[in-house]
């Protein structure tokens, strides 16, 4: 088994002759540091191998163990309020070992293995355990509780437990006999490989919305707890703002938050914000509910590739304890560069610009494993994923942005001139969708009334009346059109500018609760139908204008703070009064 | 063929041991590919190792060891394969990949592409050597950038800050003043906490043609920062593969100023364009797939490599900020090296042909101008407290002059709306007066920001619609004529 040992290399991929021991994703390390990589390829001259480290260096003739398993992530309590690299080596640890620059070859466990953590056992002497059953919970911070759950390949009677106490990750805590008399010593962490969807007891559909507390995507472009939705945009555009924001304010339990290729200071942003955010449910530093992964873009380029799965499979085992969860990947398309690289690199026959012919199918692979479902432990569970993606050129139509599409649900198209004019969030209302008002309507009926999917209605169709109107004002200028088509465009100009846009640095309006979106929107609704009325009559547009209240509509999200909405009736009272006094 | 090798015995002192070991050199080569030679019957060479080779006539040329098949490796030659052929080299392995030897004394000095002193002072004594390659910052060390440096250019300070610890480009085209801008921004910027003992310029100077580097060498001698300017000049007549080694060169320099000696330094690099395309050339010759208009496809992680060593870390108190500049081919912003450099760095400054035209400078084209680290950097504490909201308005107000200038091309200046109008005036004034402004011309920042709003003044008080009332109420002064 020692014997196998490095014949090439090129960039992050090396290559093993004659080497037979080795299975397909199995994990192994290479060099005399022992790099970390994994099997992508055998035949029976070559073993290929990704190293997800640096292989300056390396020799030919170097040492390549195997480990006899695939690549995989140690879960267990510890992963909250951690950042760490791409295949789930803690940054801090790293830190420590090897300073302001990373290492290479720094074998740090994933957890920290000498915190004693306080364990509750949930299980007696003889009860029976299937797999992904609880057996222990422990505080893991304060507003997440972790529940230690059963390896889901694992099964059988529990014949001896310790007292509730305070014990390490890797000390034993119960034993379980299988049905064929073998005992499993049960600890406080599992291994789960990353490129194997966790398994749940029955899938359900997606009919609770994700809120987020951003207008545009809470009411036009809904996406569900579950639900998968994709935020492509060029350069500039706001993908690492939206995921920001939210990241911060979407009411899951808890939030992966992937940096798959981007920028090392963004990280650091987060990592500085978030823990001086409080996260307004809990009154908690939202670090309390957050886990990173930083794989920025100079780190290993494999490594990037492997970011999303154990993002994933982390997100999926906290959805096995029944938390809502919901993942941000930035950005899938860095993610997607990663494959072609590699893929390059082993000289396969490309695709579409030069991205290998699989990754469809590997997108569709990341996508399907959200959901929300019945888990194994009993409860409910969701993985909610949103990937921004990078398209080259900001064109819309390269292949990571439409492969994407077809396998997301919910599509929120950044746009360029949007932000060019500071219009943030700059999804744009025309090319954006989301396909989940069938599945979300009921909830919103329910929660908010049937007057909310009605204003939504209504808004999506003056705005959409307001994109053809532009291309007639783009020919001929606003003056020619009749006063009631400049009304539309008034309004259209309200909900753009004093709804849709939205300014995260304002302490009011950075998150906005449903109930005020829907008065929000009740309230430009009302003007526009009251100054209908007033056009109707043959009262010049212009006189409705000089009253200002559309301009004070606009600053109405300022104006109305969020825990005072009985403001919104005296917004239509003078509505009322004004527009009366025009009739009159 | 076979290749014979020639050995000596040899005694070396490492880490503190007599160790003997054999030196071979390996007579000629395999194969010759553009800037690529194939050797055969190899033993012993790790990847990215440095080797030398020596021709007949007696010049010794460098090349980097980047693909190793068994005892067959390639070797990418830095000063071309010209005169290189099957029989007439002897190569020998170094031992260690690319290192850049470095030591205080380097302030001042001009080295070539590949960081050997081409000023006639002589060798560099290293303190100590370096990987060219760097190591990635890991994320948890970096300190979040928040310290702005003054430029004294009115776009740049009020609409794209740039922070101490960023890297901004510049997205020029052929023939535009990106030069000039970043001679100017050298010569003005005020970095906080930097003085004359802790500020210096790191000038990588890839494929640009001699009066360029002339330029910039006499601008910086002018300003008097020439004796803390480090350059590294590969010119456009000098080898391609070595514009390949200029920028990890010169960011290696950087980086032990920074966090060893505690300087705050600034990087310029121009042009990433003739980079890219020396990238391009490498890798068609070594027969890679390629990725968008033939660049490969690891483009991005490449240049990724170069700008993420832009930054601050925890353990010192300097800083590597970056600027590099690049000439779009095409004026196209959506052609690759632009493309990929903006999802890499933290905003981008563009320069608008149209506005060059017509004779401003810096012609700073501003909607498209972003600095992603600017938010956390200015307002009370740092620049004033109504910046952000001058600056979101001035964006949006311009973007609507935009719009005005469209339509007025369509149907004529005199039949826009009054507002429009108002609009098209604004647009004058915002180029001519606050884009516009001499090259020698330093605006502190409190007179970028008051001419923003004297500017923005000219617009009736509903068209502000970004700015609270009670910031409104402070800073814009009632309808007054301005010219």
């Amino acid at each position: 088994m020692n014997n196998n040992v490095i014949f090439g290399i090129n960039g992050p991929v090396v290559t093993v002759k004659n080497a037979d021991c080795f299975e397909m994703l199995e994990m192994v390390h290479v060099g005399e540091q022992n790099l970390v990589g994994e099997v992508i390829g055998i035949t029976d001259k070559l073993t290929t191998i990704q190293v997800y480290e640096e292989t300056t260096g390396l020799k030919p003739g170097d040492p390549v163990t195997g480990t006899g398993a695939p690549m995989n992530v140690l879960l267990g309590p510890g992963i909250i309020d951690n950042i760490f690299d791409g295949i789930e080596r803690p940054l801090k640890a790293i830190e420590e070992q090897s300073g302001a620059f990373i290492g290479r070859g720094a074998s740090v466990s994933s957890l920290d293995s000498d915190h004693l953590w306080d364990v509750t056992m949930k299980v007696k002497v003889g009860d029976r355990l299937e797999g992904g059953q609880i057996y222990a919970s422990i505080p893991e911070t304060q507003i997440i509780e972790h529940r230690v759950m059963l390896h889901p390949d694992l099964s059988g009677k529990v014949i001896e437990v310790k007292p509730d106490g305070q014990y390490r990750v890797f000390d034993t805590v119960a034993v379980i006999e299988d049905d064929l008399g073998q005992r499993h010593d049960l600890q406080l962490c599992q291994r789960w490989p990353i490129r194997t969807a966790r398994p749940v007891k029955k899938r359900l559909s997606p009919t609770v919305p994700l809120i987020t507390g951003q207008r545009v995507m809470d009411t036009l472009f809904p996406i569900a707890k579950g639900g998968t939705a994709a935020i492509p945009g060029g350069f500039g555009t706001g993908k690492t703002m939206s995921q920001h924001q939210l990241a911060k304010w979407c009411d899951a339990d808890i939030i992966i938050y992937v940096g798959c290729g981007e920028r090392g200071n963004e990280m650091s942003q987060v990592l500085t914000e978030f823990s001086e955010l409080i996260d307004p449910k809990s009154n908690r530093p939202l670090t309390d509910r957050t886990v990173l992964i930083a794989n920025t873009s100079n780190m290993p380029v494999a490594a990037r590739e492997a970011s999303i799965y154990t993002g994933v499979t982390l997100a999926e085992y906290y959805r096995d304890m029944g938390y809502h969860v919901a993942m941000m990947a930035d950005s899938t398309s860095r993610w997607a560069e990663a494959l072609r690289e590699i893929s390059g690199r082993l000289e396969e026959m490309p695709a579409e610009e030069g991205f290998p012919a699989y990754l469809p199918s590997r997108l569709a692979e990341y996508y399907e494993r959200g959901g929300r479902a019945n888990v194994l432990s009993g409860g409910e569970g969701s993985v909610t994923l949103i990937g921004a993606v990078s398209p080259q050129g900001s064109d819309f139509s390269e292949p990571v942005t439409q492969n994407t599409k077809r396998f997301t649900r919910v599509f929120w198209a950044l746009d360029k001139s949007l932000a060019y004019a500071r219009h943030y969030p700059a999804i744009n209302w025309i090319n954006s969708y989301s396909e989940y008002f069938t599945d979300l309507d009921p909830w919103f009926i329910e929660n908010l009334g049937e007057e909310f999917v009605e204003y939504r209605n209504r808004i999506s169709a003056i705005l959409q009346e307001e994109s053809s109107l532009m291309e007639i004002v783009k020919l001929i200028g606003s003056d020619v059109l009749p006063d009631d088509q400049k009304l539309v465009i008034e309004t259209a100009r309200v909900i753009r500018v004093g709804f849709l846009q939205q300014n995260a640095f304002h302490p009011e309006d950075t998150y906005v609760p449903l109930e005020k979106q829907k008065l929000m929107m009740k309230t430009i609704l009302h003007l526009h139908s009251k100054s209908k009325e007033v056009v109707s009559r043959e009262i010049p547009i212009s006189k409705i204008i000089s009253l200002g209240l559309f301009d004070k509509l606009n600053k109405m999200k300022y104006d109305i703070p969020n825990n005072r909405l009985d403001l919104f009736d005296d917004y239509l009272a003078e509505i009322d009064e004004k527009l009366g006094a025009l009739l009159r | 063929m076979t290749i014979w090798q020639r050995s000596t015995k040899n005694s070396a002192r490492c880490c503190g041991k007599e160790e003997t070991y054999l030196i071979i050199d390996y007579v000629g080569v395999k194969e010759i590919n553009g800037s690529l030679v194939v050797m055969d019957g190899i033993k012993g060479v790790s990847n990215e190792e440095i080797v030398d080779i020596k021709l007949e006539n007696g010049t010794v040329r460098q090349g980097r060891v980047v693909q190793i098949d068994g005892e067959r490796i390639v070797v990418q030659v830095f000063e071309g394969t010209g005169r290189i052929s099957l029989k007439n080299t002897r190569t020998r392995l170094t031992g260690h990949p690319m290192e850049m030897p470095l030591s205080p004394e380097i302030i001042g000095r001009v080295l070539d592409g590949a960081g050997r002193p081409v000023d006639g002072l002589g060798d560099i004594f290293p303190v100590k050597k370096a990987n060219i390659n760097g190591t990635p910052i890991n994320p948890v060390s970096r300190i979040y950038p928040k310290n702005y440096i003054n430029t004294g250019i009115s776009t740049i300070d009020t609409l794209m800050t740039l922070i101490r610890g960023q890297k901004l480009p510049i997205f020029s085209g052929s023939g535009m003043s990106h030069n000039n801008l970043a001679v100017q921004i050298v010569r003005q910027a005020k970095i906080s906490g930097a003085d004359s003992t802790n500020f210096g310029v790191v000038f990588a100077a890839m494929g640009v043609q001699k009066d360029v580097a002339e330029y910039f060498r006499k601008s910086f001698e002018e300003s008097g920062v020439l004796s803390r300017v480090v350059m590294l000049l590969n010119l456009s007549n000098d080898p391609i593969i070595e514009r390949t080694l200029t920028p990890r060169c010169a960011l290696t320099v950087a980086e032990y100023l920074a966090f060893e000696l505690n300087m705050h330094i600034l990087v310029i690099m121009t042009d990433m364009t003739s980079y890219a395309e020396a990238l391009r050339e490498f890798s068609s010759s070594k027969g890679e797939i390629p990725g968008r208009k033939g660049y490969p496809g690891y483009l991005y992680s490449d240049l990724a490599s170069l700008y993420e060593r832009a930054g601050m870390i925890k353990g010192s108190t300097g800083s590597v900020t970056q600027i590099p500049i690049l000439t779009m081919p095409n004026d196209d912003i959506t052609h690759p090296i632009p493309d990929l450099t903006g999802y890499i760095t933290e905003g981008q400054i563009v320069l608008d042909r149209v506005l060059q035209g017509q004779g401003f400078y810096p012609p700073v084209s501003v909607l498209p101008s972003l600095s992603r680290l600017m938010k956390d950097g200015i307002g009370k504490g740092y620049t004033r407290e109504d910046h952000q909201s001058l600056a979101n308005q001035l964006f949006a107000s311009y973007a609507k002059v935009i719009d005005a200038r469209a339509l007025a091309s369509v149907i004529g200046e005199e039949e826009l709306s009054p507002i429009d109008k108002k609009y098209i005036e604004f647009g004058r004034l915002f180029e001519t007066r606050f884009v516009n402004q001499g090259f020698t011309e330093n605006r502190s920042i409190e007179q970028s920001l008051d001419l923003g709003w004297e500017l923005l003044s000219t617009l009736p008080r509903s068209e502000l619609d970004r700015v609270d009332d009670a910031v409104l109420d402070i800073y814009v002064k009632d309808k007054k004529e301005v010219r």
